[in-house]
């Protein structure tokens, strides 16, 4: 390498600015796609990000972590919206209120499919036992399934990579599975979709409705809740039930 | 934008250190999100402001994952050699979720609602 571009180059893999800067792009540039596709599902703008930043890093040799120093700024934005969800669901209230007791059934059911099935099809197909503890918590929001996957016994940064892809398949599929079960109604698409695909989902259902949205929010925040709660005393007796 | 923010922030915050004092395994962010609720319940809504900073952070919630979602790099290895059980079983229990969701809320809802309307009636 020319000596000019080399000074330039550890200037740039030092500094944040990389980082933060190619992840604005790779979403811009997935979000241009996402717009000129009509919004197709499969055209899901984290999945072609993911892509364009792994393939870059790949292809340049740079290690994840000097790219995440910078990507950081990003991630950390994760807080904040997290809180701001509050006001979706505040503009829901009288629906939630009215509907708790079945939403409640329901975030049950589908907190225990979520985990136990994951958990299931993985060792039936011969999954190791690290790869399995960090597939059960794949339908929660990131931070909590990766604390869930320490506890249990799965590999945390692992974990993270799993639920960004369940959050994945949940928003490209997510519609297609409703309108198959003929359910119309955004309320109960949003909560399907926030316990199944938390964030991601919930990103996904505010494009379909603000409705689908505020219960996405409020299924993710709930389904994390019980599962942090739950999966921890939950996984070992399973295990021992049907690995022993 | 900026009092919105910081709001926002000190939700977080709030929450972060009750998660912390009171070792509870939800992440502070769900704490912060409940105690703004309540706040909104109490103070009867938000503010113009907050309504209009919290719609333009979440209308863009799918960038806030790349970064994570990008670490895929690192397990190179591991999805090749175990492809199969984690490909299988995000695809299938995904959908399985979602079906079970949708299904036990929508037979719930009907049930509940036919009553209603024709109490209306």
């Amino acid at each position: 390498m020319n000596p000019k571009l080399e000074e330039i180059w550890v200037y740039l893999s030092a500094s944040p600015l990389l980082g933060l800067t190619l992840t604005l792009l790779a979403y811009q540039a997935a979000f241009w796609i996402y717009k000129r596709v009509g919004f197709h599902p499969l055209a899901n703008p984290v999945l072609i990000s993911v892509a364009i930043l792994a393939s870059l890093l790949l292809a340049t040799g740079t290690p994840y972590q000097a790219y995440f120093d910078g990507a950081q700024f990003v991630h950390f934005l994760l807080g904040p919206a997290t809180v701001a969800l509050a006001i979706p669901l505040y503009a829901q209230w009288p629906r939630l209120k009215a509907m708790a007791g079945p939403l409640m059934i329901a975030l049950v059911a589908g907190s225990l499919t979520a985990a136990l099935s994951a958990w299931g099809i993985g060792a039936l197909l011969g999954g190791s036992r690290e790869s399995l503890m960090s597939l059960a918590p794949k339908s929660v929001t990131t931070p909590i399934a990766m604390g869930v996957a320490e506890r249990i016994g799965g590999l945390p940064s692992l974990t993270a990579v799993l639920v960004i892809s369940a959050g994945i398949i949940g928003a490209v599929f997510g519609r297609g599975v409703m309108r198959r079960l003929n359910v119309s109604d955004h309320a109960v698409h949003g909560f399907a979709i926030g316990i199944a695909s938390h964030g991601i989902g919930t990103a996904r259902a505010f494009q379909v409705s603000e409705q689908a949205g505020a219960f996405a929010a409020l299924a993710m925040g709930l389904n994390g809740l019980i599962t942090a709660v739950s999966l921890p005393w939950i996984m070992p007796w399973v295990e021992r039930l049907f690995a022993g | 934008m900026i009092a919105a923010l910081t709001l926002l922030l000190v939700f977080q915050l709030v929450g972060e250190v009750i998660a912390r004092a009171l070792a509870l395994p939800i992440p502070g962010p769900v704490i912060g999100m409940a105690l703004l609720f309540l706040a909104l319940l109490i103070r009867g809504g938000p503010s113009e402001e907050v309504r209009l900073t919290s719609g333009q952070l979440l209308q863009h919630l799918s960038l806030l994952f790349v970064p994570a979602g990008t670490g895929i790099v690192l397990y190179g290895e591991r999805i090749a050699a175990e492809w199969l059980p984690l490909l299988v079983s995000l695809f299938l229990s995904t959908f399985l979720t979602l079906a079970v969701t949708a299904l036990v809320l929508k037979a719930l809802t009907r049930k509940r609602a036919t009553p209603t309307t024709e109490a209306g009636k």
